[in-house]
């Protein structure tokens, strides 16, 4: 997959952010461009999750700015961001647990007047599994269906920018499989991606470029290439030992 | 048979008033984790607010007109009070720890108890007919015109609460801001509107059981909200706090439960009896009896 153009569609820099005394981002700069697949890698603890909440407003930074198409994120209240074109699948799915899978679908489409038919039909397309459960409770759904669920009701707003944060977590790795080529098809229709995830070797195969994160600050990046070719990254990350 | 169906009538009209106060506890904690311990006094405040409207805007006499002009223009004022209650005493408080927010509802209520004991006085009031005393003797049992319109236009409350809770899109944003504040907001849903709205539909039934407690029971006095508000408040927990119909179903139990203790024992024991009830539904349904319909997967 090569990038269609040039054009910064997100850019963090100098991002601060902690929790209370405890600094959890401690000034990280990355940058998004339109079209792209780009990962966020780490292990547990890195600040990957922090990163991406901290782009959705549900967490202020200290220090820093985010910008998407070139509007200042950091000073918005967390339900302004998705109107703006950045749709957040959470760490965990967070799908509403005593509501139906539609209902979680519509509620994805809320910041727009109606809900578009393509929209949904696209997201049942991809997803065949939740047309087939739309009446039951998402609460329900086996782990891998909820991870269908939380990146079909992400895509509900028609987002130009999809925020995966751990979409293979927990998940049985033949569903792993089956998420990942479906990601693969949402970024090809025109929807950028940026993507956390602990899993490096199905992140990599994914995304055009990717950043390693460690204790909050970004100590790596290059194309998925690259990190791939990293003796370092090999090691900590896709389990291979020096020789 | 006769005691029976009397207790019956008299019942539903009691857990019809449960059920309308108790659907504002339950749908703040949805949302907030909160018990709003200010509810109840704002219910008795209710009483007074109808009575003041009634006696400074429309003197004397009834007529279906005034009581609904008393019942909307009370709603309204009882609904400004319950966001401004949020306003200052919740909202400071949204990220504060959870204790620190029951004590400032202990607080409110206090200040609403006495607010309404300095306004009125502590002498109790008897509120005035805005509905005519008319009976109707069936066959033994006596139901009055009071009685038929409460659980009529309670029922009717009710039914249009439920339908836009599950049905419409702002319903389904309250729901979903009840299961995970955080993923509501992902949604684009503005949570604090949601906790708003919320207020002012729970104060707005509260003002209209207030109300109904003033036309049935005739005398009000303030610190009513304690007693009515405590009722109101078990019959949440009945149904499983936090859950709508649940609300409802624990008002209408709690009701018949009161009424037919009053019929068969005495009405002296009737907390006695609540209680009781309370404490055995929660050893069997610790969440009540609509409460957390579904384990959720993580």
């Amino acid at each position: 997959m090569t990038t269609t153009s040039n054009d910064i569609l997100l850019k963090v820099t100098d991002l601060e952010v902690s929790y209370g005394n405890i600094a959890a981002i401690k000034g990280i700069s990355l940058e998004v461009r339109q079209g792209e697949i780009v990962t966020i890698l780490g292990s547990n603890g890195a600040g990957k999750t922090t990163t991406m909440r901290t782009i959705s407003q549900l967490l202020k930074a200290k220090s820093g700015s985010i910008t998407f198409n070139g509007v200042e994120l950091t000073n918005l209240p967390a339900h302004k961001i998705v109107s703006l074109g950045i749709s957040h699948s959470p760490e965990g799915r967070r799908v509403f647990g005593i509501l139906t899978v539609e209902e979680n679908l519509m509620l994805g489409a809320y910041t727009r007047k109606k809900v578009d038919p393509e929209i949904l039909s696209w997201v049942y397309n991809l997803f065949p599994r939740l047309e087939e459960r739309k009446a039951q409770l998402a609460g329900t759904l086996s782990g891998g269906e909820q991870q269908m669920l939380a990146i079909g009701r992400a895509l509900m707003s028609k987002p130009s920018m999809l925020l995966l944060d751990e979409p293979s977590l927990g998940i049985a790795p033949i569903l792993v499989k089956a998420i990942f080529a479906q990601i693969r098809k949402i970024a090809a229709s025109g929807v950028t991606v940026l993507l956390v995830e602990q899993n490096a070797k199905v992140a990599l195969k994914l995304a055009n470029r990717g950043y390693v994160l460690e204790v909050g600050k970004i100590v790596f990046s290059g194309t998925s290439a690259e990190l791939l070719g990293s003796p370092k990254i090999q090691e900590a990350y896709l389990g291979k030992k020096r020789h | 048979m006769d005691i029976f169906l009397q207790q019956l009538a008299n019942g539903l009209t009691i857990g019809s008033m449960f059920a309308l106060i108790a659907l504002g506890y339950t749908m703040v904690y949805g949302v907030m984790k909160l018990i709003n311990f200010a509810h109840g006094d704002l219910v008795a405040a209710s009483a007074f607010v109808g009575l003041f409207i009634f006696t400074n805007l429309f003197g004397s006499g009834t007529s279906i007109f005034i009581a609904i002009a008393v019942f909307l223009l009370t709603a309204v004022v009882i609904a400004i009070c319950g966001v401004f209650l949020e306003r200052v005493a919740y909202r400071p408080l949204r990220t504060a720890p959870r204790l620190s927010a029951v004590v400032s509802a202990l607080g409110a209520s206090m200040v609403i108890q006495n607010g309404i004991m300095l306004l009125w006085g502590p002498q109790l009031k008897i509120f005035p007919d805005l509905i005519p005393q008319v009976y109707w003797d069936l066959g033994g049992v006596v139901i009055s015109l009071i009685q038929v319109l409460i659980m009529a236009f309670s029922l009717i409350l009710m039914i249009a609460l439920y339908i836009f809770i599950e049905k419409t899109k702002m319903g389904t944003a309250i729901r979903a801001s009840s299961i995970d504040q955080d993923a509501a907001r992902l949604m684009g849903i503005n949570v604090n509107n949601i906790i708003v709205t919320i207020f002012v539909i729970g104060t707005s039934l509260g003002a209209v059981g207030g109300l109904f407690i003033g036309l049935y029971y005739k005398g009000i006095t303030f610190n009513m909200g304690w007693q009515y508000g405590l009722n109101a408040f078990i019959a949440a927990i009945i149904g499983g706090i936090g859950n709508i119909p649940g609300a409802m179903l624990g008002g209408m139990l709690l009701g018949l439960f009161n009424a037919f203790i009053a019929g068969y024992v005495s009405s002296t024991w009737a907390d006695a009896f609540t209680f009781t009830l309370l404490i055995v539904i929660l050893i069997f349904r610790p969440t009540g009896i609509l409460g957390e319909r579904v384990a959720e997967k993580v």
